[in-house]
């Protein structure tokens, strides 16, 4: 028994292959954003909002946290529209992705909030800052500092999860491999070649979120 | 709004508060005049840092009333307790400076957000007035850098910069290693010289007698004995105020 | 068209929800059993070996699952072996839990001060006693509660063993709402399932971690 495999066949589709990594970074990067805003408002909500929002919050991140990706996907991609709300492949997927990321995210910010030293607030609070400026300029920046590592792993992990995507059409890697393999039967290279490409994406996009963090979020400095 | 020349800067009558089922503040009564240095000294758990951030509303007492230049304290209405806050600034024991941000951006941040003045207008203010505390040259750096010293005449650069008319200093020098205490005092020395009202809390009995017109003893969360510096520490008349002042030698 | 009441749902979600079950139990315990070679692997002064099994868990976690499924599956298909979806979705899960739960106990030994190995070396024990008798109890007990948190990661990930056919409790989802023509409903169950599975886990790591951080402090 010999293992012929062909490379070949499925390298030359590389247009495709590209579609589908613009797809799968389109998505990312839109979804880390709204994500992590969605999970900074719902951390501020959970530490400084009124008991029922907290209940609400709660609820809402123990749903996500306890239900698989894939079924979040579906429900929104298959179950909205049966009460009225259609939304396109595309679509779904970011908002499925928002929602996912925003609760994890959710999580994480609230720890980094936590660990807020108190004689920071209080500063704060003495130079005259309303509770939410305190929040924003004081109290987020450094949580975020703290938490990074942990955000940047939930994007790469809500990366990853966006293969299922590709399930409901969209057009990114996982679906630009099977579309291949569809074509020229080579399955298992097909994969093999997407998988090498996620790895790679992975390890591109973690040096770069973590530049990031660095450059933009931290005022300018590793404290 | 400028106050009748004889309205206390801060008036007192009453104050109590609790920390669940222990009485913190028995009972305080005290009236500040404007410009007034006033040195507040007791032993620990005398109540003394509890009084000071009742003042800035850091603390909700129970009962009693406070005014601060006129303006009874109310907890329920944020507007007032920020318009409190740019009346009354805050100098802490741990400098509590924003790790994140530079010096400057320090001493910026709250007038920024707050008084919501030109950059051009802070951004001088806050040179000016870190000229004033002696750190001209640390405009860019950060509070990790600095040492402790340092960090706290940052700290009153940036109280200072919201222009209260009152600053609180809670046992601004006791975190500091001793031969940095000096530079941090003076500059609280010129503060005071200026006619800035400042209530400290201080085990610095030295610099009390130095500079304060008035000291209070407390103990036991009450104003035990108060008097000028001469007074209190040449004759102190209760025995809880005298034991007080030998533990200290 | 025939009438599906919610219970015939229901009733035939419960009964795929069993593979569900399964399937996590065979990836967790299966996955458990490498990981703990692989630990044992990463904890000797072997570079070449401590770098191979770094190696594996980069490539498990910084793939998608849904790749490794296909792999698996088409992968076990070109090597000439009987693949169902089953035994691909069962390798496939096993290896990506043994990656996970390797990093977590590998974390968990790691916060064993150096101290511990030092004493131990120092009375003499072989490296295995060391691992064994001092280094590992005392890991073994930080583990416990991030170990029963992955779990729910297991039989999320199970979810996915429905795209290369393998009939779970998603797969039947997807064949009911086909069926029936209520997504809505179908999907909301699928949903509350696995939440009321997963749920309780989740309670449990979090009771599982409180405790241990009273017994620390």
């Amino acid at each position: 028994m010999s293992i012929e495999l062909d490379f070949a066949s499925v390298l030359t589709q590389w247009p495709l292959l590209l579609k589908g990594v613009g797809w799968t970074l389109g998505l990312t990067a839109v979804s880390a954003v709204l994500g992590v805003l969605l999970g900074v408002a719902c951390a501020w909500l959970r530490t400084q909002g009124p008991p029922w929002s907290r209940a609400a919050v709660g609820a809402y991140v123990e749903l996500i946290r306890n239900t698989p990706f894939i079924v979040q996907l579906f429900f929104i991609f298959f179950g909205l529209p049966a009460v009225g709300l259609r939304l396109g492949p595309e679509w779904s997927s970011v908002i499925a992705m928002v929602i996912n990321l925003g609760a994890y995210s959710a999580e994480i910010v609230r720890a980094g909030i936590q660990a807020t030293p108190v004689g920071q607030v209080e500063a704060a609070l003495s130079l005259a800052l309303t509770r939410m400026q305190t929040f924003i300029w004081v109290v987020l920046p450094p949580a975020l500092q703290r938490v990074w590592p942990a955000l940047v792993s939930q994007i790469i992990i809500v990366m990853l999860g966006s293969a299922v995507c590709g399930q409901i059409s969209t057009q990114e890697l996982s679906f630009a491999a099977n579309l291949i393999q569809s074509r020229n039967f080579r399955a298992f290279e097909a994969f093999i070649v997407a998988t090498i490409i996620y790895l790679m994406l992975s390890i591109a996009t973690r040096s770069a979120l973590n530049w990031f963090g660095q450059r933009f979020l931290f005022g300018g400095r590793r404290g | 709004m400028p106050n009748a020349p004889d309205t206390p800067a801060i008036l007192i009558e009453g104050l109590r508060k609790s920390f669940g089922a222990n009485e913190v503040l028995k009972g305080i009564d005290l009236r500040v005049k404007a410009g007034e240095v006033i040195a507040i000294i007791g032993k620990s758990g005398s109540g003394k840092s509890t009084l000071l951030r009742c003042i800035n509303g850091l603390e909700m007492f129970q009962q009693g009333t406070l005014e601060v230049q006129g303006q009874r304290l109310s907890y329920s209405d944020p507007r007032a307790m920020r318009a409190l806050r740019q009346q009354v600034g805050m100098i802490f024991q741990s400098f509590n400076l924003f790790p994140h941000l530079s010096v400057g951006r320090n001493i910026k941040l709250a007038p920024g957000l707050v008084k919501q003045l030109p950059d051009g207008q802070i951004d001088a203010t806050a040179r000016r007035l870190l000229e004033r505390v002696g750190l001209a040259e640390k405009f860019d750096a950060y509070p990790d850098q600095l040492s402790g010293g340092q960090q706290q005449r940052v700290a009153i650069a940036r109280a200072l910069a919201m222009s209260p008319g009152i600053l609180l200093c809670d046992e601004i020098t006791s975190a500091l290693d001793p031969e940095l205490v000096g530079e941090v005092l003076a500059v609280v020395e010129s503060l005071a010289r200026e006619g800035m009202t400042l209530l400290m809390v201080t085990h610095e009995m030295n610099f009390a007698r130095k500079v304060s017109d008035r000291v209070i003893f407390m103990h036991q969360g009450l104003v035990h004995e108060q008097g000028t510096p001469e007074e209190l520490f040449a004759r102190p008349q209760t025995p809880e105020l005298k034991q007080f002042l030998s533990s200290l030698t | 068209m025939v009438e599906f009441s919610l219970w015939d749902i229901v009733r035939n979600l419960l009964l795929a929800a069993r593979w569900t079950v399964v399937l996590s139990l065979i990836a967790f315990v299966g996955g458990g059993l490498v990981a703990l070679a692989l630990l044992v692997a990463r904890s000797t002064p072997s570079t070449g070996l401590r770098r191979s099994v770094a190696a594996y868990v980069q490539l498990f976690q910084g793939t998608p699952l849904l790749m490794q499924l296909f792999l698996a599956y088409f992968g076990m298909a070109l090597l000439g072996v009987e693949t169902s979806a089953w035994t691909a979705a069962a390798v496939a899960l096993t290896l990506y839990s043994s990656a996970f739960l390797t990093e977590i106990w590998h974390g968990c030994v790691r916060s064993i001060p150096r101290g511990q190995w030092e004493a131990a070396q120092s009375l003499a024990l072989s490296f295995t006693e060391q691992l064994r008798h001092v280094v590992f109890p005392q890991a073994a007990r930080i583990a416990v509660a991030p170990t029963v948190g992955f779990l729910v990661q297991v039989v999320k990930g199970t979810a996915l063993a429905s795209v290369i056919g393998f009939v779970e409790l998603t797969k039947a989802g997807t064949m009911i709402t086909n069926a029936t023509f209520k997504p809505f409903v179908v999907y909301s169950c699928v949903a509350i399932l696995y939440f009321l599975m997963c749920y309780p886990i989740s309670l449990y790591a979090r009771f599982l971690e409180g405790r241990l951080h009273a017994k620390r402090t």
